[in-house]
């Protein structure tokens, strides 16, 4: 998985089309990989598995978000204040699924 | 300005025909009032015209068919599946735009308005600017627009691209030129 995973990261060369986002709007886009990267990162480490297969998810935010973005994003992570949620699966509550903000 | 990708070449046919069945139409209607201004014919029975009817209800239906064909398909043809080679990001901020290639590491510049008088001579005014952006040819580069305060646009006339940017989104333009150029 690792292998594969360096493999594909030195062929990179830019974000490639994700049929998720297809339209014009990549907000998203750019949002969802910060997010997947983070939520591998903090997965895996906590599992105490190799964490360098989320370098994917790195690169692509690393292309599609505005650096000035990316900054303001890390800091609120830091600080823990980042508004994205950082686990994968959500506790199941009728009450979180209205409050999900639609783009 | 000439076309430098073929979508803009697309756009530009597409203008073309467009505009040459409004000449149409419009020396069809201006005959016709000219016809009706100098004739010493009158007409006043009720009439039941229903063959002309027809026509002037066909003809119009299908001049307008042969109009959207081609604008639908140049439509979904600047929304195609693209391989995109690199990536560019353009964040619109007042008054300049910064551009960032961050495919493998963060590059990014600012690119102002060259002043009218820094201009050399045979420079174009309002156009120049001081730090250029490059791009690859004949490769397909996606160009993400954004800003970083209020509402702007960014457009290449000759490649065929003008999308807004807008802040707190990031829009998406593909842009392929066909020659190398100054645009």
């Amino acid at each position: 998985m690792a292998e594969e995973m360096k493999a594909k990261l030195k062929n990179y060369k830019t974000a490639p089309f994700d049929s998720r986002f297809p339209n014009q709007n990549q907000t998203r886009n750019c949002w969802q990989n910060y997010l997947d990267f983070h939520r591998c990162e903090k997965a895996l480490s906590a599992k105490g598995d190799d964490v360098s297969v989320c370098q994917w998810y790195r690169r692509v935010y690393k292309s599609l978000c505005p650096i000035s973005w990316v900054t303001d994003w890390d800091e609120q992570w830091a600080d823990g204040t980042f508004p994205g949620r950082s686990e994968l699966a959500a506790p199941p509550s009728p009450a979180s699924s209205v409050l999900l903000p639609r783009w | 300005q000439n076309a430098a990708s073929p979508i803009m070449e697309e756009l530009i046919a597409f203008h073309d025909h467009a505009l040459m069945i409004i000449f149409l139409i419009s020396s069809l209607v201006l005959y016709i009032i000219s016809l009706m201004l100098t004739t010493k014919l009158t007409h006043t029975s009720t009439m039941n015209a229903q063959e002309i009817e027809m026509i002037w209800t066909i003809l119009p239906a299908m001049i307008l068919i042969m109009i959207a064909l081609p604008s639908l398909r140049i439509l979904y043809m600047t929304d195609e599946f693209n391989k995109p080679y690199l990536t560019l990001k353009a964040i619109g901020h007042q008054w300049y735009w910064s551009y960032e290639y961050s495919d493998y590491e963060d590059l990014a510049f600012d690119s102002y308005i060259m002043p009218t008088y820094f201009l050399e001579p045979g420079e174009f005014r309002l156009l120049e600017v001081d730090n250029r952006t490059t791009l690859p040819m004949e490769a397909d580069i996606r160009v993400l627009i954004s800003s970083q305060d209020v509402l702007h646009s960014w457009a290449v006339p000759s490649l065929g691209v003008k999308t807004d940017a807008i802040p707190g989104r990031l829009n998406q333009a593909m842009v392929a030129s066909m020659r190398p150029g100054l645009y």
